[in-house]
């Protein structure tokens, strides 16, 4: 359910409404919530892609395994379902950044200080921006596509395009690099719910025991290794199915 | 159209921490009281479930709570002679929408300023010399004292349930508080929260430099307790989910968890939400305001009288609303005249973060927002400024208020940022980094204010606030001396290596700083060179009441909220017992 479609239930099943002011919400005389109500976050839906075409898809898993990589450490990026994780929140309001001011002028010479400036919202950064890596990919090396190439060779032009050293044809390689490293970050690291930090790998890597909400016993034995496995918002269990 | 509803007596705008004690207490006293919200109801049971609390992605990075820019956003430049910007995406800090405004997504830090940062400007001078002031400074004293505030400092800490030790209780200092502190009149209704292993290294090295730790005041309570509204709160369990979240615990003074339970069931107060205050309306002559306009969700605009305006929309959407009502003279930089946009301020953050040895755990996701160990021989005027040559000062503090991964990715100096490396760089330093940080005052200049931008409007096409901010060289000075005061704590403490964090300068909005946004519509003596009153009252309207940060004349080197509480009280105070009975200027010219 939508946070605004239960809003408009509550307001008709629990609230007295106003009758003239009838599209804000009147609250009188007692709180307005009924118990064993919650607003759970949007679930990842039907399997398979919501955003990326394949060919993007596989971009984007040669990425993430690469900021991530598959070690002795762990699992990497793409088996830790980051690639599910941006595809799904592209999907959502953070794709089209709905919730952000995306009113024009937008000049082309902001200060750094002034943030975020670009009109390009994520799905286009994504949908832009690695067609512009992968046509450079198959200018420099021989035709093969960005999934194509080595690890070593995928590190290297990572790393050019983290110092400002490569230039991708038509779009920024610096803003492809930051939008897709942090959205790896956050795939690795959020609760399993939306795809991403499958098993808890990013969670176990690190020794964050996720959602316990009670750290009690931990406070009053300082210095001490916390040795319970992580917990997730759905418990033990990792994402509630595998969509690809 | 605009549709006109029927008078109440008092129409309280924003339904946060200062809407929330007002509109109960007045409502209490008997009166018809409305509170007019632009965001949703928010509650304990339903929204800060246990179940879905949790959630880094949702509310700490994506802001789920948070006012979105899309809605309403400021434009910013760093000096009056640069083009501002929106902020398209909230970074440095980041306003509230909806019932319990900030005070419910907050930290709960909860101080008290110092009686000296009430009289800061003549204070300096008679001890150092007017000429000791930094250049193109507007610093003003507060109009009010710290002697007059404690019994309000008092009220709202006891509607909190504020976890600390006292320093100075009537005078006398006591042993493991901040002996600096301001006499206070009874002990914190709540003793400490625990503290980590970071903190008792942090208490030990600070101590043995001579300095005078104590456990940070917290608004993140520590054992069970009920308020004088008979709503009860239940100890925090260090779950490190407190900003940016709402609690599931009932532990986070707020809103939610102090007032509204009882406040809706007071037979004389209604709120709406979902409804955005448009404007203040003012009689012909403008000297008398005769209630608000605000919008629903559906663009119907409402027209509420009301005997009694009291604009608590956080800091600067309290000076929006002023610019945008016509109530005040507006701050004209050029010219250096005007109230309304004036001393705007802010806060710096410095500090060291040390990085310490193998089979050490200090286990930062058991944390709490408030959580740490603090010093405050560096605030205010509690050291010799004389040999320093700035003004102002800082609390320090060692805490860890969080562990959330997302954000929190400590790493050595020098790591790479993705690939192998990294991930044995974030694995090994997960639990053996931690921070002694500095938060500091700002005072108040002829550069740093709020005026309405030229170019970028909100979607009802009314322009939107302009911030001109940067953090002075006074403050830089200032910060980056406790950048090292901080790195010296940490060495003291067995850091291994330690990395130094300057004031980032200029300011900027992409990394989140804090919400301490202060000043604009400024209290003082002086209606020339302040919006309100000392009762928080508009000099020019005597009608309006504005609560919160905005009155601030500067800022001092602490988290706002306990001294917006405490002068809400005292607004309060001279509004039940001076103003109801007659209704005027409390002040006269
Ligand atoms: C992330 C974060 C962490 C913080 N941590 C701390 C801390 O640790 N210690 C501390 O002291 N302070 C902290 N603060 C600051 C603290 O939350 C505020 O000082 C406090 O909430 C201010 O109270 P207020 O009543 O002025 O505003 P709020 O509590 O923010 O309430 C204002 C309300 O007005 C509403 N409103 C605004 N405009 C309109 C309009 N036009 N019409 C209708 N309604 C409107 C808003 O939606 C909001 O609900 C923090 C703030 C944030 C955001």
């Amino acid at each position: 359910m939508t946070i605004s479609t239960r809003r408009q239930l509550l307001a008709s099943a629990a609230i007295i409404v106003f009758s003239r002011a009838a599209f804000g919400h009147t609250i009188l005389g007692k709180l307005p919530w009924r118990p064993n109500e919650v607003y759970p976050p949007e679930p990842l839906g039907s399997p398979g892609w919501h955003f990326f075409t394949p060919g993007e898809a596989a971009t984007v898993d040669a990425m993430v395994d690469r900021f991530i990589p598959a070690d002795e450490l762990g699992p990497g990026g793409k088996q830790a379902g980051c690639t599910v994780f941006i595809d799904r929140q592209l999907s959502g309001p953070y794709g089209t950044y709905e919730w952000l001011y995306m009113k024009g002028p937008f000049p082309a010479d902001p200060l750094p200080s002034q943030g975020l400036q670009s009109p390009l919202t994520p799905r286009q950064q994504y949908r832009l921006g690695l067609a512009a890596l992968n046509a450079y990919c198959r200018g420099k090396y021989d035709n093969r596509a960005f999934a194509q190439l080595d690890a070593d060779a995928q590190d290297k032009l990572l790393d050019g395009m983290e110092k400002g050293e490569v230039q991708l044809p038509e779009f920024s390689a610096r803003m492809l690099f930051g939008t897709v490293l942090a959205n790896t970050m956050e795939g690795f690291f959020a609760d399993p719910i939306y795809g991403g930090n499958r098993d808890m790998a990013g969670w176990k890597l690190i020794g964050f025991p996720g959602t316990r909400y009670d750290y009690r016993d931990v406070m009053q034995n300082p210095n001490k290794p916390y040795s319970l496995p992580p917990v997730g918002l759905k418990g033990r269990v990792s994402a509630d199915r595998s969509p690809t | 159209m605009t549709q006109r509803l029927p008078a109440k007596d008092v129409v309280v705008v924003g339904l946060g921490w200062t809407g929330s004690i007002l509109s109960y207490e007045l409502a209490r006293s008997g009166l018809e009281v409305v509170a007019i919200e632009r965001g949703p109801w928010r509650d304990t049971a339903a929204d800060f479930n246990i179940t879905t609390a949790p959630d880094e992605l949702r509310y700490g990075i994506r802001l789920e709570m948070f006012l979105r820019p899309a809605q309403e956003t400021v434009t910013m430049r760093n000096t009056p002679e640069q083009r501002a910007l929106p902020i398209r995406r909230f970074g440095s800090f980041l306003p509230p929408n909806g019932v319990g405004g900030a005070g419910m997504h907050w930290n709960g830090q909860t101080w008290r300023f110092l009686p000296t940062d009430f009289v800061i400007r003549s204070h300096y001078a008679q001890r150092y010399g007017a000429g000791f002031l930094p250049e193109g400074n507007q610093i003003q004293d507060w109009g009010v004292t710290y002697d007059e505030l404690e019994p309000f400092y008092d009220a709202f800490e006891y509607c909190a349930g504020i976890s600390g030790e006292a320093g100075n209780l009537q005078g006398k200092i006591q042993p493991g508080g901040n002996p600096f502190e301001g006499p206070r009149s009874r002990p914190y209704p709540t003793p400490p929260q625990l503290q980590g292993y970071a903190q008792q290294l942090f208490a030990q090295a600070s101590a043995g430099k001579g300095l005078h730790p104590f456990p940070r005041p917290s608004a993140n309570i520590s054992t069970a307790y009920t308020n004088p509204y008979g709503v009860r709160m239940a100890p925090c369990t260090y779950c490190g989910f407190c900003e940016r979240f709402g609690c599931a615990n009932y532990s986070k003074a707020s809103p939610q968890t102090c007032v509204l339970p009882a406040l809706v069931r007071q037979p004389g107060f209604e709120a709406r939400t979902e409804c955005e205050v448009l404007k203040v309306n003012l009689t012909p002559d403008g000297k008398h305001a005769t209630g608000v306009t605000y919008i629903d969700t559906q663009g119907q605009q409402w027209e509420q009288p009301a005997d009694l305006v009291l604009l608590c929309a956080f800091s600067f959407f309290n000076v929006r609303l002023l610019l945008l009502s016509g109530i005040g003279k507006p701050y004209d930089h050029a010219a250096g005249e005007g109230v309304v946009g004036r001393n705007y301020a802010y806060q710096t953050g410095s500090g060291s973060t040390g990085y310490f040895g193998e089979g050490t755990h200090f286990n930062p996701f058991a944390a709490s927002g408030s959580l740490g160990v603090a010093v405050d021989d560096y605030n205010s005027d509690n050291f010799d400024h004389g040999s320093v040559g700035f003004v102002g000062g800082a609390s320090i503090t060692c805490a860890y208020t969080n562990g959330r991964p997302i954000a929190y990715r400590p790493t050595l100096p020098g790591t790479p940022n993705w690939g192998s490396a990294w991930k044995r760089g974030v694995k090994t330093m997960y639990n053996r980094a931690m921070g002694v940080g500095a938060q500091g005052s700002v005072m108040s200049y002829r550069d740093n204010y709020l005026d309405l931008d030229p170019t970028y409007k909100d979607d009802y096409g009314r322009p939107l606030l302009r911030m001109t901010f940067n953090y002075q060289p006074n403050e830089q000075k200032m910060a980056n001396w406790m950048a090292d005061r901080c790195d010296e704590i940490v060495k003291a403490m067995g850091a291994q290596q330690t990395r130094i964090g300057h004031l980032g300068v200029p300011w900027s909005v992409v990394p989140y700083q804090t919400t301490h946004n202060t000043g604009g519509a400024v209290m003082g003596t002086d209606p020339k060179t302040s919006a309100l009153n000392r009762y928080l009252q508009s000099w020019d309207v005597s009608n309006v009441f504005v609560m919160g940060a905005s009155a601030f004349p500067q800022n001092a080197g602490y988290n706002p909220t306990g001294t917006v509480g405490a002068l809400t009280y005292w607004s309060l105070n001279a509004i039940r017992e001076q103003y109801l009975k007659a209704p005027g200027p409390l002040v006269q010219i």
